[in-house]
C-alpha cells in the first residue's frame, strides 16, 4: 500500500468572486479514503486538484510526489467526474477500446474492467440508451482501465440502486486492498461507514478527518450525520 | 504528440459518425443535391461553370465547420475533454485527430461532388481533377480548424451555430462569387485578401479556368497557413487547467 498518495498544502482554489476552498491542508493514504458533505461544498473543485484540471490560486498538490496533472501521473491516475463522461453515441466496448488506446493499455483490459463493474451483458449497447446507473458505471469501468494507482471518484454511487451501491463499495475496498488509493466523494451520508477514512467537508473547509467510529466518537454521537451537525454546531458556538 | 492517440482520437470520431446515419446522409447527399439544383437553375447558361467551382470550395468549409464547432462543443461540456486532458493526451492529438477524421469526410465528400459535378453535369475543368480534391480537402480541414476555435466561444449549441453567419457568411459574400475579387470597392477587397475562403475559391477557378498549376499551389499554401493558424489558435483554447 502506497503512504501519503496525495499531499494537499494550503490549497486555496476561488472561482469567479467566490472562494471555493480555503487554505486546505489533506494528506490521503491507501485504502477507501471518503469525502462527504453537502452539494457545493467544494468536493468536485478539490477532486479537479488531484488530477491537476483545476485552475488554484494557491497552495500545491501533490500526487506520489509530482504535481498534480503532471505529465507522468496521467497514466497512474483514473477520474471519473460527476456527470458520467463516456461517449453517448458509441458502445461501451468502443468507449472502452478509444480510451484503452489513449492510456496505451491492453485491449485485454476491456474485458476485465467490463466486467468488473458488472455490465458484460451491455457491452455492445450504445452508452445512450443505457439507464443512468449503467452510464456511471460505463463512467466508472473508463477510470479503470491499466489499474491506476490512484481513483479519484465524484460521487460514483449517486442515484444508484442500493444492491448496486454495495456491490460497488466492494469493489472500491477490493481495488484498494489491491494497493490503489481510492478517493470517494459523495453528499450521502449513510455511505459514510463504508470508508476506511473520512473527510467531512463543509463551505470549502474540512471539518473532521479520521476513521467513521473516530469521528463518531469524538463527537459523542451515534452516526456520522449526527456527528456533521454536532460539529457544525459546535463551531458556531 | 503521439501517433498512437492521434488515429485513436480520428478513429473514435469516425466511429461516431458512422452511427450517426443522419448527418453522414447530410454530409454526403446535401451538396450533391445542392449543386445539381444549381446546374438545373442554370440550364443551358454559363453561369453554372462560373459559380461551380466556388461551391465545390464552400460546401466542405461551412459544413466542417458547423460539425465540428457542435461536436468539439459537445465534448467541452460533456466532460469526455476533461477527462481525456487528465490522461496522456496531448493537445495537438485531439485536434489533429479531429482533422484527420473530418478530412477523410471531406474526401468523400468532395470526390462525391466533383464526380457529380464534371462527369454528370458537364462542369468544364482545365486543371488536374485531383487537384480540385486537394483544395477541397484542405479546406474541411481549415473548417474544422476554424469551428474547434470558436467552440470556445460559445456555451451552447446554440451559440456555437450562430457562429457560421458571424465567420462564415461575410467569406461567402467576398469570396468571388457574387463579384470579382477585383472589382470590389478598395475597402473590401483588402478585406477579401485575408479571408482564406477567397484563396480557396481562387484554386479551384483557377483550376476549372486554366492548365497551369502555379497559382493553385500559392493560394493552397495560404490556405493551409490558415488552416494551422486556425489550429494554433484552437491549441490555445485547450486548456488543462480551467477556472
Amino acid at each position: 500500500m502506497v503512504n501519503n498518495s496525495v499531499k494537499v498544502r494550503d490549497l486555496h482554489v476561488v472561482r469567479g468572486r467566490h472562494t471555493v476552498l480555503e487554505h486546505l491542508d489533506i494528506t490521503i493514504g491507501g485504502g477507501v479514503t471518503g469525502l462527504l458533505g453537502p452539494s457545493g461544498c467544494g468536493k468536485s473543485t478539490l477532486m479537479r486538484c488531484l488530477v491537476g484540471v483545476q485552475r488554484i490560486a494557491g497552495g500545491t498538490v501533490t500526487v506520489f510526489g509530482e504535481e498534480a496533472g503532471s505529465r507522468g501521473l496521467r497514466d497512474r491516475v483514473g477520474y471519473v467526474t460527476q456527470a458520467a463522461s463516456v461517449y453517448d453515441d458509441l458502445t461501451l466496448a468502443e468507449n472502452l477500446r478509444f480510451f484503452a488506446r489513449v492510456l496505451g493499455v491492453d485491449r485485454a483490459e476491456v474485458d476485465r474492467v467490463v466486467a468488473a463493474v458488472d455490465l458484460d451483458d451491455h457491452r455492445d449497447q450504445v452508452v445512450g440508451r443505457m439507464s443512468g446507473g449503467q452510464r456511471s458505471r460505463a463512467s466508472l469501468a473508463v477510470a479503470l482501465l491499466g489499474t491506476p494507482d490512484l481513483l479519484v471518484l465524484d460521487e460514483p454511487t449517486v442515484g444508484l440502486d442500493p444492491v448496486l451501491r454495495k456491490d460497488l463499495w466492494a469493489l472500491f475496498h477490493r481495488l484498494a486492498d489491491a494497493g490503489t488509493a481510492v478517493f470517494v466523494s459523495s453528499h450521502v451520508m449513510d455511505e459514510a461507514d463504508r470508508c476506511d477514512r473520512l473527510l467531512l467537508m463543509r463551505e470549502g473547509r474540512i471539518i473532521a478527518d479520521g476513521s467513521p467510529a473516530e469521528i463518531t466518537e469524538k463527537a459523542g454521537a451515534d452516526d456520522v450525520e449526527s456527528a456533521f451537525l454536532a460539529i457544525v454546531e459546535g463551531a458556531a458556538i | 504528440m503521439t501517433p498512437r492517440i492521434t488515429l485513436a482520437v480520428a478513429g473514435r470520431v469516425l466511429i461516431q459518425l458512422r452511427r450517426d446515419h443522419r448527418t453522414l446522409a447530410l454530409l454526403l447527399v446535401l451538396p450533391c443535391l445542392l449543386i445539381t439544383l444549381l446546374w438545373w437553375m442554370f440550364e443551358d447558361t454559363p453561369v453554372f461553370d462560373q459559380v461551380g467551382p466556388a461551391l465545390l470550395a464552400m460546401f466542405p468549409f461551412i459544413v466542417m465547420f458547423l460539425v465540428t464547432s457542435v461536436t468539439t462543443l459537445r465534448e467541452r461540456s460533456s466532460g469526455t475533454l476533461e477527462r481525456l486532458l487528465a490522461m496522456p493526451m496531448g493537445k495537438l492529438d485531439f485536434l489533429v485527430g479531429y482533422g484527420l477524421a473530418f478530412g477523410v469526410v471531406a474526401a468523400v465528400q468532395s470526390a462525391l461532388a466533383v464526380t457529380l459535378s464534371v462527369g454528370l453535369l458537364g462542369l468544364d475543368v482545365r486543371g488536374p481533377v485531383w487537384l480540385l480534391l486537394v483544395v477541397a480537402v484542405l479546406d474541411a480541414v481549415l473548417g474544422t480548424a476554424l469551428g474547434l476555435f470558436v467552440s470556445a466561444f460559445a456555451q451552447t449549441e446554440f451559440q456555437a451555430v450562430q457562429f457560421m453567419p458571424a465567420l462564415v457568411i461575410p467569406q461567402i459574400l467576398l469570396c468571388g462569387l457574387f463579384v470579382p475579387r477585383d472589382r470590389l470597392p478598395d475597402v473590401l477587397g483588402t478585406v477579401s485578401d485575408v479571408l482564406p475562403l477567397s484563396y480557396a475559391v481562387d484554386a479551384m477557378q483557377t483550376l476549372t479556368t486554366s492548365t497551369s498549376t502555379g497559382d493553385v499551389w500559392r493560394d493552397l499554401a495560404v490556405v493551409a497557413a490558415f488552416a494551422l493558424g486556425g489550429l494554433a489558435l484552437g491549441a490555445a483554447t485547450l486548456r488543462r487547467r480551467t477556472p
